[in-house]
């Protein structure tokens, strides 16, 4: 048996009932890794030696525990903008090449207290800001379905690793679509939850409202274990939602009946892959042959979503990363003066992308730009806020494509940043508005790469969301389907 | 052509918190460098902060004590900029929706109340401090600052003199005192204050040119350094020039003021509300818990002082601009009530001396080594005849530098007065022995020799006799000329 293959749930089962131990489950994904890295680089940092040792308590727990958690010596990736104590945490940045934080961001705290083992930290776009993992500044992912291929973004890291077993779960973040669309292109399930409803604390901010932790996983059950897991009210964010965690995986019942999912029209135009669309639709229909009622709405102020996005998160991101500036933690370049200081250890330490993000972000800011820039935007993203509200008002869900093309090739776009962030055109509605949206494989393109189809919630309502997508996933087999690399 | 000064100023007040504004670390003054910071404070990548809630109570109180309209809801906004002691590249303040507007506050100027607007109050938190001078080759931060919490009070251009701001900013301390919200002191730098100064031509109502004056490290500072702008602004007019819109800094060693940076050279903040922080919400109840929680304040305490305790309304003033003077005097009065003689004692001899000895910035009264107690026992012992006014005032000084009791005081230095009539009479006859020319020309009809005489007693018995005493026996004794020279011949043969 390929243990490092298995799922959470399955793995978790086996590993109660004393089939293998954590020591030995963490042993087979750190072969997988040392067999598949070479050709993937999904890891920017591998944390074998405290995995292995944590293995070894989580064994001890698995003895003594009457009542083990599910993440109990599940070995999990997590993405390299998360602190992790004790372990270097870059954000794929110069900057950050050599940080090694002093404390665990609350994600990783409740992973640590609940058993889990981090084999190391993931890939990512520099910062999170990129939807194809290339503007990392230490190297590109590659997609295991197709290795010259990305693996998108900005979660990339994560999503290769996980669908070449490189580790049983993967946490990443999602800003834009950075959890869902690299779980699109890679054939795993990623889920975004509602804003507020996992903790930001000790997550590098990049756009801080539309930040969100999510889980990836390899299927459905494995991503509503994740959220309990994670979500949660934490009095260390302001922003987190104080209310109770559903048991997400007790409405995985596989009964849709009734549910009604709208299907907006402005989602389905030009510039979509057609075996994207095709895909989608047929997606659409299995459900509805699962008891779903189909109907189509509308969401007017889709066409604002992109530009909206780039105006809001670049400013915010442009005063969230003033604190690299050199003075206590972090890359420095030594220089004459204090100016001449800040300027160079900025310039080296930062890519182009992350640099070109805070430059728009500094102009969308600046006296004289305000108004016509960062206000009018957020005034058209309660536009795009109320748009959804009144789709929900006739629908329980809405299913659009993760993303209007399978994984693009290495170098593609990255010379044309306005290509690149087209990319994230289906997924940054729900980082505007907040609400939670979940990709999940729905088929595979004419050259054998997978297709993600998102299904978009109400607010803090993951749990239909996650049980259409079990009931679909249910009758399917896309998420059985490994890449051949 | 006369010109009229116009003044708004700016305070930032350091709340007396325990915790910083954002995160748990505390606000003690004078820790070791570095001390009081965690992540949050020192900006380290995911850390968010959290609002501490007496932050936004401190808000309130001071607001309601200042007329102010307290927002239902508002925002914090981030301010940009680098520097060094601003870990995150950002300060977290409040910008277009603040949570007090448009209260005032009444000062006395020439016995007139004056009423001086305040715009806003907003909560925001302090930098740390960048150390130039400790090490040749490089500037060190000291982060132990940076959260703390701040109040920034912001005047209408409402002030017409340099001594109207000092009176402003005498009365704002009091109140912020009062409060139990800031201690006030400007020397340490938790009470801080710019000015907006300008001039124009008297009779005319648009504002000029404004400079901002920074490094107004005390009352004298403003004063002073307000003074110097409002001539060199009218010096430059008369003359036919014109002025910049900049920043100045007041030198107090040469008592000037330099530019520090033209208008050109003005930062664009870049405000936008804090994304990492909810807007902060008030409700009604809360706020009239808070209202309801109000210490009396400087007026209210001055009108009762005079009305309770008989004492003269320029006495009053006095005690009540400062909060713990007018606690010092209360408490000292419940040791011995005599309202008169005890506020004479600390609006003259205490002020004098904690001026003298430049605690008056410093300390908290109530922290002074003369103890309320003690100085009522000193007065006390006046008011019982055991010393005199004349003996106090070394009694006085001697319990400023030691701490101790009166009693002890006198006891260990030999000055009690001496009052019982045999020994007085015992040690005037010695004088009149001693000076029996003096005593003859005074029966000869001398008057002026009554004034040496006792003198003379007063220095023999090192002024420890009571003096009314003396005086009467003296006087006795001298009527009954022969009876002395007799008896005092006698003993002298």
């Amino acid at each position: 048996m390929n243990l490092a293959a298995l799922t959470l749930h399955e793995a978790g089962e086996k590993l109660r009932k004393r089939e293998f131990s954590a020591q030995d489950l963490t042993e087979a994904v750190f072969r997988r890794i040392s067999e598949t890295e070479e050709k993937l680089h999904s890891y920017i940092t591998l944390s074998r030696d405290a995995a292995l040792k944590e293995a070894k308590q989580a064994d001890e727990r698995l003895k003594s525990d009457t009542n083990p958690r599910s993440l109990l010596g599940i070995p999990i990736a997590v993405k390299d903008n998360f602190l992790t104590r004790g372990i270097r945490t870059t954000c794929a940045s110069k900057f950050l090449e050599n940080f090694i934080p002093p404390y665990d961001c609350t994600t990783v705290k409740k992973l640590r207290a609940s058993g889990a083992i981090i084999t190391g930290k993931t890939n990512l776009d520099e910062f999170a800001m990129g939807s194809s993992a290339e503007n990392s500044a230490f190297f590109a992912t590659r997609n295991p379905w197709d290795t010259d291929r990305v693996p998108g973004g900005s979660s990339g890291g994560s999503a290769a690793a996980l669908a070449a077993d490189q580790c049983i779960v993967a946490l990443g973040t999602d800003t834009g679509g950075s959890i869902r669309q690299p779980a699109a292109f890679c054939g795993v399930v990623g889920l975004k939850p509602t804003y507020g409803r996992v903790s930001r604390y000790g997550i590098i901010a990049f756009a801080s409202s539309m930040d969100q932790v999510g889980p990836m996983t390899k299927d459905v059950r494995d991503c509503a274990l994740m959220l309990e897991a994670i979500a949660g009210y934490d009095p260390a964010d302001s922003t987190s939602a104080n209310r109770p965690v559903p048991q997400y995986s007790a409405s995985l019942t596989g009964d849709v009946k009734d549910l009604r999912i709208g299907i907006p029209k402005e989602y389905f135009v030009s510039g979509i892959q057609p075996d994207v669309e095709q895909a989608v639709r047929t997606a659409i229909r299995q459900l509805e042959r699962n008891g779903v009622a189909i109907k189509e709405i509308s969401l007017p102020h889709t066409d604002y979503a992109v530009a909206v996005y780039y105006i809001v998160a670049t400013a915010e991101a442009s005063s969230n990363l003033a604190r690299y500036d050199g003075m206590r933690y972090g890359h420095r370049a030594y220089a004459k003066d204090l100016t001449e200081t800040y300027m160079l250890s900025r310039a080296e330490g930062f890519g182009p992308e992350v640099k070109r993000r805070i430059m728009l972000g500094t102009y969308a800011l600046s006296a004289g730009y305000y108004d016509a820039y960062y206000l009018k935007a957020q005034r058209v993203r309660t536009l795009i806020k109320k748009d959804f509200d009144e789709a929900f008002k006739s629908c329980d869900a809405i299913i659009v494509p993760t993303a209007p093309t399978t994984a693009f090739k290495i170098g593609e776009k990255t010379q044309d940043p306005l290509r690149m962030y087209l990319s994230d055109i289906y997924t940054i509605s729900a980082n505007l508005t907040g609400l939670p949206a979940i990709s999940l494989p729905c088929g595979f393109d004419s050259e054998g790469l997978p297709i993600g189809m998102q299904i978009i919630g109400k607010h803090f309502d993951e749990s239909t969301i996650l049980a259409i997508a079990y009931a679909y996933e249910q009758s399917t087999d896309w998420h059985k389907r490994k890449p051949n690399f | 052509m006369k010109y009229e000064t116009v003044v708004g100023l700016e305070v930032h007040a350091q709340l007396l918190t325990q915790s910083k504004i954002f995160c748990g670390c505390s606000t003690k003054f004078g820790q070791a460098p570095n001390h009081n910071t965690c992540p949050i404070c020192t900006g380290f990548p995911g850390v968010l902060p959290v609002l501490n809630k007496k932050v936004v109570e401190f808000a309130i109180r001071a607001g309601l004590a200042t007329h102010c309209e307290i927002a239902r809801w508002s925002r914090l906004a981030r301010k940009n900029y680098f520097y060094p002691d601003l870990p995150k590249g950002y300060q977290i303040s409040q910008y277009e929706l603040p949570i007090c507007t448009n209260g005032y506050i009444d000062i006395a100027v020439n016995m007139v109340v004056k009423r001086i607007r305040l715009t806003r109050i907003h909560m925001e938190e302090d930098a740390g401090k960048n150390i130039h001078d400790l090490r040749s080759d490089a500037s060190l931060v000291d982060l132990n600052r940076a959260g703390v919490p701040l109040l920034e009070i912001v005047s209408e251009p409402d002030i017409r003199s340099a001594e109207e701001a000092g009176n402003y900013l005498r009365t704002l301390r009091a109140m912020l005192q009062y409060l139990e919200i800031c201690d006030g002191n400007m020397e340490e730098g938790s009470f801080r204050c710019d000015a907006n100064v300008s001039v124009r031509p008297e009779g005319t109502t648009a504002l000029g040119t404004k400079v901002e004056l920074k490094n107004l490290n005390s009352f004298k500072a403003v004063e002073k350094g307000i003074e110097f702008e409002i001539r060199r602004q009218i010096e430059a007019l008369s003359d036919g020039g014109r002025l910049i819109q900049e920043t100045r800094l007041w030198d107090p060693d040469r008592e000037e003021t330099r530019s520090m940076r033209t208008k050109e050279f003005a930062h664009d903040y870049r405000y936008f509300p804090d994304p990492d922080l909810l807007p902060v919400a008030i409700d009604e109840e809360w706020i009239d818990e808070i209202r309801a929680s109000l210490p009396e304040l400087p007026g209210a305490r001055k009108v009762r002082l005079i009305s309770q305790y008989d004492i003269p309304s320029y006495h009053a003033e006095l005690l009540t601009n400062r909060k713990d003077v007018a606690d010092y005097f209360e408490s000292t009065l419940i040791t011995h009530r005599n309202p008169t003689a005890i506020a004479n004692w600390i609006t003259g001899d205490l002020f004098r001396l904690l001026k003298d000895r430049k605690l008056d910035e410093k300390l908290y009264i109530t922290d002074w080594p003369v103890q309320p107690d003690n100085l009522a026992a000193m007065v006390a012992l006046i008011d019982q005849g055991k010393i005199s006014g004349k003996l106090a005032k070394t009694v006085f000084e001697a319990m400023a530098d030691s701490g101790s009791s009166p009693q002890e005081i006198i006891a260990e230095k030999g000055l009690e007065q001496v009052s019982d009539p045999e020994s007085i009479e015992k040690a005037i006859d010695q004088v009149l022995i001693a000076h029996r020319k003096q005593v003859a020309d005074y029966q000869a009809g001398n008057q002026k020799i009554f004034g040496f005489l006792v003198g003379q007693i007063m220095k023999a018995t090192q002024g420890k006799v009571n003096p009314q005493k003396a005086n009467e026996i003296l006087k006795r004794k001298l009527t009954e000329g022969n009876k002395i020279s007799a008896t005092s011949g006698r003993k002298l043969d």
